[in-house]
């Protein structure tokens, strides 16, 4: 079993972490991420910054200034993806970004880097499956996970091309908008992750706009893993260097409410 | 690697010219561009879209355009030239159309499409700020809401065409995130368009983004090839010998390429913004000093660092200023259909002057880029040649701007 698979057990959602890379600088970042483990993060997400983030909203684009403004190479992001699988041998970490960073040079360069460091998926924002040819076959020759999303304009008709070549799991972006700004009322998502798990038997991940405990618990009530990732970045914003310590205490007060969603509710996760 | 058939066949179902162009979007904005992409289809197959389409350009944006030949440039361009060289010089007038560019063409073709496929909302992104006043327009014309992205920088160095926005009706939003210039409202024009999938209509003002794009931005720019050869075989009873065009974005230079691509006699010239030179970092040649990547929905030439980061264009003219190309263009370079060269903020502004007091015609300081290299190929060229330039815009905008360089307080 791969450990993206691990991580996603048949009994509990997963709790997915969002951080920027190199925010505020690449020597902070490992601290954070051991920060975002000790609270109970299942899966990290690491986001490479670029320039020109337009799916982000405005805490994560500041993400993205304040870690270019500290020189964060694609280098330091490797390394520091590279250490991370030396500290925690089972904690799954994905990259996510944007494309221009990732080809920059050549989808093969990349996706071997990525496993040569222990990567174990990339989400790539700006390449849909109309462009798989230019990312998702590198990665999936060098046993990355390609990892897709759907969206709530993703319709029937098109999520089997969706599902053609993704690994991993599937992020379910609950919004159609920008990070960090809403949540989508959660009937809708219960009924968006009750159609994408008759469609695949990749792990369905929803995320964009969840904040509060009781928010993650109600998505981890019905999806096999909750994203959280503004939230996360403002507090990295607010403490800098220091965040390490509230980041792994708003981190637990997720990964509990996510821990006893189910038990708490006589609810089934549907089927 | 072998030349086509035909110049004229691109791009492909995938929205592929060659190696660049694509639909690099968000997954929440592939079924949009689907989308468009079929009803695009389904309008251009449509007479009554075209009969509509041709009827505003006649009526609203006065159309065809003058071809006018620039005699006494021409003279100017000959001085110090070897005897029986120096071509003659001609333009085709589009900065005479309403708005006072070439923008308003493309911008006529999207509302119609727009209002083809219900949308109720316009979005667009601006530098210079033409195409925001030309969306402003259309949108005032036709009645539909219209927010416009420009970068704070640009706000603040376009105030003219800000007020105008304002006065056809349109919200001016200031981007100040990244470099608040083009790119950044670009990319605030996309964040918008995610979060209002289902209303709005994102008209954007060049022939790049995201498949159909640079194909129907191309089509409806055409109308200035198409009008020219026309025009010039009418006139001269030939084809010119050397087309030239500025390219910031490009849908000028594509529109009046596109048409001549197949004549194999017509050869052509595009023109980039070399800001204060190319040897340093502040230009905006995406071809002459960049390499391909993918931004804004888009395979292309870009400005970037070895790690992909996009890095900011420098132009004196805010139309220009931008880091990526249309994604034809880098395939007609690639292919070695189009040549480009670039002209710097100097040679622009010598262009600009030496067409205001030749000619009577104050230029956009993007086609006095054009003009530019005009001034340096004339002189290579036999007299009896013909070069035609597209002369896209007016200068109105740009004396502020050009005031300033000069070192005279207005």
């Amino acid at each position: 079993m791969t450990r993206l698979a691990a991580a996603f057990p048949a009994d509990r959602a997963a709790l997915v972490c969002f951080v920027t890379a190199g925010d505020p600088t690449p020597a902070a970042t490992p601290a954070i991420l051991d920060a975002l483990v000790a609270g109970g993060a299942d899966v990290i997400e690491l986001g490479m910054p670029f320039t020109d983030p337009m799916a982000d909203g405005p805490a994560i684009q500041a993400a993205n200034i304040r870690s270019l403004a500290a020189a964060t190479k694609t280098a330091d992001i490797l390394r520091i993806a590279a250490d991370f699988r030396s500290r925690h041998r089972h904690v799954p970490l994905v990259l996510m970004g944007y494309a221009n960073p990732m080809l920059r040079r050549g989808p093969e360069w990349f996706a071997a880097a990525c496993a040569k460091a222990g990567v174990d998926g990339v989400i790539c924002v700006d390449v849909p499956p109309e462009e798989d040819d230019s990312l998702g076959e590198a990665l999936r020759a060098a046993g990355v996970a390609p990892i897709r999303l759907a969206t709530p304009t993703t319709d029937e008709r098109r999520l089997p091309a969706v599902l053609e070549g993704a690994g991993g799991f599937l992020y379910y972006v609950s919004v159609a908008g920008i990070t960090g700004l809403q949540q989508a009322a959660q009937g809708s998502i219960d009924d968006a992750v009750a159609r994408l798990k008759a469609a695949t038997d990749l792990p369905v991940a929803v995320g964009f706009g969840v904040r509060t405990p009781d928010q993650a618990a109600a998505i981890a009530r019905v999806a096999d893993g909750v994203v959280v990732g503004s939230a996360i970045v403002e507090i990295v914003a607010q403490h800098g260097a220091d965040a390490p310590a509230p980041v792994t205490a708003y981190i637990r007060t997720l990964a509990d409410a996510v821990a006893s969603a189910r038990k708490d509710s006589p609810k089934e996760p549907r089927q | 690697m072998n030349a086509p058939n035909s110049f004229r066949t691109q791009p492909d179902e995938r929205g592929h010219f060659g190696a660049f162009g694509g639909r690099f979007v968000a997954e929440t904005l592939m079924p949009l561009i689907l989308d468009l992409d079929a009803a695009y289809r389904a309008a251009r197959a449509d007479p009554a879209f075209q009969a509509e389409f041709d009827d505003l350009l006649e009526h609203y944006v006065g159309r065809p355009s003058p071809l006018y030949h620039a005699e006494r440039l021409s003279d100017a361009l000959r001085t110090g030239a070897d005897e029986g060289m120096g071509a003659q010089v001609w333009f085709k007038r589009d900065e005479l159309n309403h708005t006072g560019a070439h923008k308003i063409n493309n911008c006529i073709g999207q509302i119609l499409l727009a209002i083809r496929m219900g949308k109720t909302r316009i979005i667009a992104e601006t530098g210079a700020g033409q195409h925001g006043v030309a969306t402003a327009a259309v949108c005032a014309r036709f009645g539909l809401p219209c927010v416009i992205y420009m970068g704070a920088k640009d706000v603040e160095r376009q105030q003219p065409n800000v007020f105008r926005m304002k006065l056809l009706g349109a919200e001016v939003r200031p981007v100040t995130s990244g470099a608040a210039t083009l790119s950044d409202a670009m990319n605030e024009g996309l964040r918008d368009w995610v979060a209002n999938v289902h209303d709005t209509f994102y008209i954007i003002g060049t022939a790049a983004g995201p498949h159909p794009y640079p194909e129907l931005v191309r089509d409806f720019q055409s109308v200035i090839g198409r009008e020219a050869r026309e025009q010039m075989l009418a006139r001269t009873g030939k084809l010119p010998d050397l087309l030239v065009a500025a390219i910031g974005g490009g849908s000028n230079a594509i529109g009046l390429f596109h048409p001549f691509l197949d004549d194999p006699s017509v050869a052509m010239l595009g023109v980039e913004a070399a800001g204060h030179g190319l040897e340093g970092n502040e230009h905006a040649a995406s071809l002459a000093g960049g390499a391909p990547g993918v931004l804004h929905g888009n395979k292309t030439y870009l400005l970037q660092d070895d790690d992909g980061q996009i890095a900011e264009g420098h132009s004196i003219s805010a139309g220009l200023d931008y880091p990526g190309i249309g994604p034809e263009h880098s395939w007609l370079r690639d292919i070695g259909r189009v040549e480009y060269t670039s002209a710097t903020d100097v040679e622009a502004l010598d262009a600009f002057q030496l067409l205001c007091r030749t000619e009577g015609i104050i230029p956009a300081l993007e086609p006095a880029h054009a003009i530019a290299a005009v001034a340096k190929r004339a002189r290579t060229m036999r007299a009896d040649q013909v070069i035609l330039a597209n002369l896209c815009g007016r200068g109105d905008k740009d004396i502020f701007t050009v005031a300033t360089a000069l070192g005279v307080a207005i």
